[in-house]
């Protein structure tokens, strides 16, 4: 007689079911762990699309100034090191993002990016948040074409893993906002939030369209 | 009054939480080891550890530091005898020392998150602390050196 024959076929089948049970918890536990989504949930789900790609396009390329101003550009740059100033130069020190954007070894951002920004002209700009994009998705602008960028911009695989109602709550973010108040001796980015937080609403609501160019 | 928690002892100085935490540290609490630089986290040598990173402190708040754990360069070890202080000594690193507190604090973040590092790791770790006498082969050599010791010690 095998072993399998001794059990009863009942005993065998919740046996069979718990094992799958435990095993699809830990999957799930994996899954959740793994990919921790870098953004918290949707605050609400209101998001109403009214397609128009002449009006969508105007606005990003209104958007697509923004994002390009070292204000938002130099925090997202083609390399890992990130960039300062109003001429975009690479930062001095040569800080490495490091896997989660955070800086690496003694040259953490943290270790000088204080909470908020440090009195003084062109001293450390500062935000509780201080980081980059994580190595996994470096979300770059540097480079990026307004075309590029929109499409970009709306995928989840390179946007952060961000749905549309999450891109369209990200305007009010901590780090987008300090685009706004970045310490003396800094431009400011080419309108103001208000100003571009209409213009990126705009662009979603009218179905988030990429430039030809 | 605020309590900093320094080199594990308890300091309770008549700090504003707005002040630096350089001048609380050397002024108030009078551990002069750890300098004063540049005044805005460009040069290193106020290097301390906050909670185990090496955090600037003429640009942190003591605000930040209520309730955190200290370490300045005379908590590194108890007899000056870090890997690190022993391999900076062997290897006479220091010319004018004023930098080196801050670099030997910076060295140890890196020994402790990569006891083995390449030449690129510590470039890394060690782009932020500035030397004018232009010790960094010396500093290079001599982190090499700790961490070797530190491997014997831990083979033991």
């Amino acid at each position: 007689m095998t072993a399998q024959q001794k059990n009863p076929p009942l005993k065998s089948s919740v046996r069979l079911i718990s094992v799958f049970g435990i095993l699809l918890t830990f999957v799930g536990l994996m899954a959740f762990g793994l990919n921790e989504p870098l953004y918290p949930p949707a605050k609400s789900n209101t998001l109403v699309i009214k397609k128009d790609s002449i009006t969508s396009v105007k606005a990003f390329k209104a958007v697509y100034t923004v994002l390009m101003s070292p204000r938002c550009m130099n925090c997202h740059p083609s390399g890992d090191v990130p960039l300062q100033g109003d001429d975009s130069h690479l930062h001095t020190m040569f800080p490495k993002r490091g896997t989660e954007g955070k800086g690496v070894l003694a040259m953490k951002c943290a270790n000088c990016h204080q909470p908020a920004n440090t009195p003084g002209l062109h001293t450390p700009p500062g935000n509780p948040n201080w980081h980059l994009p994580p190595a996994n998705m470096k979300m770059v602008f540097q480079g990026k074409t307004a075309r590029q960028l929109a499409k970009q911009m709306v995928d989840p695989k390179q946007n952060g893993h961000k749905n549309m109602q999450q891109l369209l709550e990200h305007a009010d973010d901590g780090l987008v906002l300090a685009g706004w108040n970045p310490g003396e001796g800094r431009t400011l980015p080419p309108m103001s939030h208000a100003q571009f937080k209409k213009a990126w609403t705009t662009w979603i609501k009218t179905g988030a369209y990429a430039p030809k160019n | 009054m605020v309590s900093l928690q320094i080199n594990k002892k308890s300091y309770t100085i008549d700090a504003d939480p707005e002040m630096p935490l350089l001048w609380a540290i050397r002024d108030l609490a009078g551990l002069t080891g750890t300098k004063f630089g540049c005044g805005v986290a460009q040069c290193g040598a106020c290097t301390i550890h906050l909670n185990g990173e090496a955090v600037r402190s003429c640009v942190t708040k003591v605000s930040r530091a209520i309730g955190q754990e200290i370490t300045t360069i005379e908590g590194l070890s108890v007899n000056n005898d870090h890997p690190l202080q022993l391999a900076w000594n062997e290897a006479n690193v220091p010319q004018c020392g004023y930098c080196h507190s801050g670099q030997l604090m910076s060295a140890a973040v890196l020994l402790k998150e990569k006891p083995s590092p390449t030449d690129e790791d510590i470039d890394n770790a060690m782009s932020g602390n500035i030397c004018r006498c232009g010790t960094y082969p010396r500093i290079r050599k001599a982190i090499h050196l700790a961490a070797e010791m530190q491997r014997k010690e831990t083979a033991k």
